[in-house]
């Protein structure tokens, strides 16, 4: 009975995707690059759903959920893990974090 | 009624994700965030999977984005500044990248034709079919997923704990000189 | 006896090992032992197994009594050489030269080296050489000679610049090596012709094929004259004929005896033997003996005319030698192959006799050898200057000495061949010897001295270790000769008697030897003796009494161009200098600059450093700058998709 067809969807999580990955490469903050990373994830998730119920499996769904348990776990090493970075150099500014620098 | 509901939402979505993408200050762009969230959420629910719109809300909005705003708050971050030099030149190349990746997926469905949304079942809405597979042939990832939770735990505990002894064993300059070195390249640049 | 005939190389060899492995640290008594005893023992299993040879054999017309001694076959593949020993009529002649003189001389150098540094390396460097050489002689077929060949070179080479530390003799002995080389490559070539063709190196089987099958023909040549060829360029190199002559007198700059040994007596006789051991060879390619002849001839004459020019006392020597050399080749080329190895034998008393009495004028001059500086050493120096005489008198052919009688059998045997005129240049020769070689005697013995007064006190006769082998070697010049009396002066002539089994005769050609007159025969026996007397007369006129350089210095004014000329051999080192050396390596030089280092070294190089520039290229990759690599992540992702979607 819905008139929404499923590649609506799936184009919208493309361009939430997209936006992600632009701030993702752009922004030079940490932390707003972890936002954009959830926002990538985002995007996954609601492609995941989408299929499911495209193909009427639960399976998708129950991917999602794994998913965000792992985003869960992400976020909170990774923001430890600025804290650490931070306390020792004082920036979370990623180009200044180049100690890999060849 | 659905599509209206999907096409507000949607514009929403995209908007408040550019406003996380694009806005200078972390706050601010973690408050769009958390609406990014709740649309996504909404249209979970559309979708046929209320139960993780809720988990969406709860988990997502609840517990990480309240996780971001302490480490922002922690860390006293400030607004962004402006990219320098040689860094600038990335946003150039990171828009074309991602209007390719837009225009494939869409070349993907202008092939493929754009197929309805098949209706609901209950079984797909309910609850109880998601915990039985959960539980049933799922239960290994579970059980692994819970692990992973508690290696996590301890993870972020121990990177984030203060060093037992300040100026051992990193091999950095220590803090209070870095301050001196971090402002003297600022006036330096200036 | 006989089968003790592998001894006779080995010895020395072994004596050579021991010397030059350990002789630094033994006391010089003990490397003398060796040094000497070594050749001592190698003589006295020599003559042993002459003695046995010859109680089998004399009287004997064929070769079938030769000795062969096979160690052992080489192989590699298809190839199969034995190495193998023959001594018979031939080798027997050269075995006694080179063992008896070579003793000789080792016993000489005992003394003349005695306060060298370098003692234990001259040693063993000479007894290396004996092997060698004795290899070379007792070889039964070529390739054994050319192993012996190439390691008289290499002793050669050692020996010549065995006073390294100075600048000359370095560059003596690279010149003799590779001027010796040119001739060793076209010997190595006649080796392969005969070897493709025959499929044999050994001497009795070559010998019997090539006679027996004539229509072989390399390069449009007969495989005979071809073979004859090939072989006696590589005489040219190492017995010194025109052109490959040049390195001799520069070889000089090695120690005395090592001249008197090598360069006279025996290594660049090698050459003549092996013409005369190949006489079949040579008798089935007439053209090519001719040719032979006349080099001989022109060598003779030409090395001749530059040794009345020269002041060194070792130089005129050293053209002499040449000169003589080139005396043999015409005869061997005449196909009077027993004269050329009668001259060989005598040469090698008389030569060896003037060299080791020069270099007993040079030990006791301190050093000096410009016989412009000495003169009245007979005084001083009685021993010597007696045997030196009796060696000039027989190398000039004065009779009753022996080089009266191998050079008259020489000039014989040209005139009863007809040829005049290599008669009439080899007479001309006969009297320019007579000359400079009593030139050098009156220079050097005669007169007032003219050194300095530190050399005149000097001035002693050497020890006996080295006056003994002059008066036996004198000896030897004065009785060598008569084994070659011929019959025109009552004599047997057993020296060809001995040789006849190994010359070929060919079916339809005449003996070499024609039949003359005994008139006739008589009357040239006194013109070259007149010829000779004339040139010691000439040379007493001039330099003799006390004279000294004064009537010399008046010829050299009277002629200035042509002794300028003679005094510096005719230019034609420098000739060769201009012509060869120099544009050899100028290329040389070419292609080590431009080829080696730039092309070669500089395509390596570039390729090298184009890894360098991408390395460095790549490095701007490695920014540390963790967003640029997700950049990378993201554009390698859409490659990707791209791939996917549209491949």
């Amino acid at each position: 009975m819905s008139s929404v067809p499923v590649s609506w969807y799936l184009m919208l999580a493309a361009l939430l995707f997209a936006i992600g990955t632009v701030g993702a490469l752009t922004r030079r903050n940490g932390i707003s690059i972890f936002l954009s990373i959830e926002l990538m994830l985002n995007a996954a998730n609601l492609t995941l759903v989408a299929f499911s119920r495209q193909l009427n499996d639960h399976t998708g769904q129950l991917v999602v959920f794994f998913v965000m348990a792992v985003a869960a776990a992400e976020a909170a090493v990774g923001l430890a893990l600025f804290i650490a970075v931070f306390r020792a150099r004082r920036t979370i500014d990623v180009n200044r974090l180049n100690l890999m620098r060849g | 009624m659905e599509t209206l509901i999907f096409l507000i939402f949607a514009a929403l979505a995209v908007a408040s994700s550019l406003v996380v993408v694009i806005h200078r200050s972390p706050v601010y762009a973690t408050m769009s965030l958390v609406v990014t969230l709740f649309s996504v959420a909404v249209l979970f629910v559309l979708l046929g999977a209320p139960f993780l719109g809720a988990l969406q809300i709860l988990i997502y909005a609840g517990a990480i984005v309240v996780l971001f705003l302490f480490v922002i708050m922690l860390l006293n971050l400030q607004k962004e500044g402006e990219s320098a030099g040689r860094r600038r030149g990335q946003i150039w190349v990171a828009i074309p990248g991602a209007l390719i990746f837009i225009g494939m997926v869409g070349l993907v469905f202008w092939r493929a034709g754009a197929p309805d949304l098949q209706p609901l079942t209950p079984e797909l809405v309910s609850l109880k079919g998601l915990a039985t597979a959960l539980f049933s042939d799922y239960l290994l990832p579970f059980e692994i997923v819970g692990l992973l939770l508690l290696v996590a735990v301890i993870g972020a505990t121990v990177a984030a704990r203060r060093a037992p002894d300040a100026a051992e064993g990193t091999g950095l300059p220590p803090r209070e000189d870095f301050v001196a070195e971090d402002t003297a390249r600022k006036e330096a640049r200036s | 006896m006989l089968d003790l005939l592998w001894l006779i190389p080995i010895l020395p060899l072994a004596g050579a090992a021991v010397n030059g492995l350990l002789g630094r640290r033994f006391p010089k008594a003990l490397v003398t032992a060796v040094g000497v005893g070594a050749p001592l023992l190698s003589l006295l299993v020599a003559l042993g197994c002459l003695w046995k040879f010859s109680q089998g054999s004399l009287g004997s017309s064929s070769n079938g009594d030769a000795y062969n001694q096979v160690l052992y076959a080489w192989t590699a593949g298809d190839l199969s050489i034995p190495v193998a020993f023959l001594l018979d009529h031939l080798s027997a002649v050269m075995l006694f030269i080179v063992t008896f003189v070579g003793f000789l001389i080792h016993v000489y150098s005992a003394g003349y080296m005695a306060h060298e540094e370098g003692y234990s390396r001259y040693f063993a460097y000479l007894n290396l050489f004996m092997a060698a050489m004795l290899l070379l002689v007792l070889g039964n077929n070529y390739l054994v000679m050319f192993v012996g060949w190439e390691g008289v070179g290499l002793c050669s080479y050692l020996l010549i610049g065995f006073y390294y530390d100075q600048p000359f003799p370095p560059y003596a002995g690279k010149k003799a090596f590779i001027v010796n080389r040119i001739g060793d490559f076209a010997f190595l070539v006649g080796m392969f012709a005969l070897f493709a063709k025959l499929g044999t190196l050994s001497y009795g089987e070559v010998f019997t094929k090539i006679a027996a099958e004539p229509g072989h023909v390399v390069m449009g040549l007969p495989l005979a004259s071809f073979v004859a060829l090939c072989f006696f360029v590589g005489a040219m190199g190492k017995s010194a004929q025109i052109p490959l002559y040049v390195w001799l007198p520069d070889a000089m700059a090695g120690p005395t005896p090592v001249s008197a040994l090598i360069h006279a007596a025996t290594m660049v006789t090698a050459g003549v033997y092996m013409v005369v051991r190949s006489n079949v060879i040579y008798q089935l390619a007439p053209g090519v003996s001719q040719f032979v002849a006349v080099i001989g001839a022109a060598t003779a004459i030409f090395a001749a005319t530059i040794a009345i020019a020269q002041t060194d006392i070792k130089k005129v020597l050293a053209y002499s030698t040449v000169s003589q050399l080139g005396y043999m080749f015409l005869a061997a080329g005449l196909g009077a192959y027993s004269a050329a190895l009668f001259h060989v034998m005598t040469h090698a008393f008389f030569k060896a006799l003037l060299f080791l009495g020069s270099g007993s004028v040079i030990h006791a001059m301190g050093g000096e050898q410009d016989m412009t500086k000495m003169g009245g050493l007979r005084k001083y120096m009685p021993s010597t200057f007696r045997t030196y005489v009796i060696g000039a008198l027989a190398i000039a052919g004065i009779p009753p000495l022996a080089g009266f009688f191998s050079k008259d059998e020489i000039l014989h045997s040209a005139a009863a061949n007809g040829q005049w005129i290599l008669w009439a240049v080899g007479l001309i020769t006969a009297g320019l010897t007579a000359f400079y070689m009593f030139r050098s005697v009156f220079l050097t013995f005669f007169g007032t001295f003219r050194g300095t007064h530190e050399q005149e006190h000097h001035l002693h006769e050497p020890p006996p270790s080295m006056t003994i082998p002059l008066w036996i070697l004198a000896a030897g010049a004065v009785v060598a000769g008569f084994v070659g009396v011929p019959k025109v002066l009552g004599g047997i002539d057993r020296f060809h008697l001995w040789l006849e089994p190994v010359l070929y005769h060919p079916a339809g050609v005449e003996a070499a030897e024609h039949e003359m007159a005994a008139g006739m025969e008589w009357l040239l026996i006194l013109i070259a003796v007149g010829v000779a007397v004339a040139g010691i007369l000439l040379a007493r006129r001039m330099y003799g009494g006390n004279a000294g350089l004064a009537n010399g210095r008046t010829w050299a004014e009277r002629f200035p161009t042509l002794h300028r000329v003679l005094a510096n051999k005719y230019y034609v080192d420098e000739i060769y200098d201009a012509l060869i050396v120099k544009p050899l390596a100028g290329l040389s030089r070419f292609f080590w600059k431009w080829i080696d280092s730039g092309l070669i070294d500089g395509s390596i190089n570039a390729g090298a450093y184009a890894t360098e520039l991408t390395g460095e290229f790549g490095r701007l990759s490695t920014t540390g700058n963790v967003r640029t690599y997700a950049l990378y992540f993201f554009l390698g992702v859409i490659l990707l998709g791209c791939w996917i979607a549209f491949g």
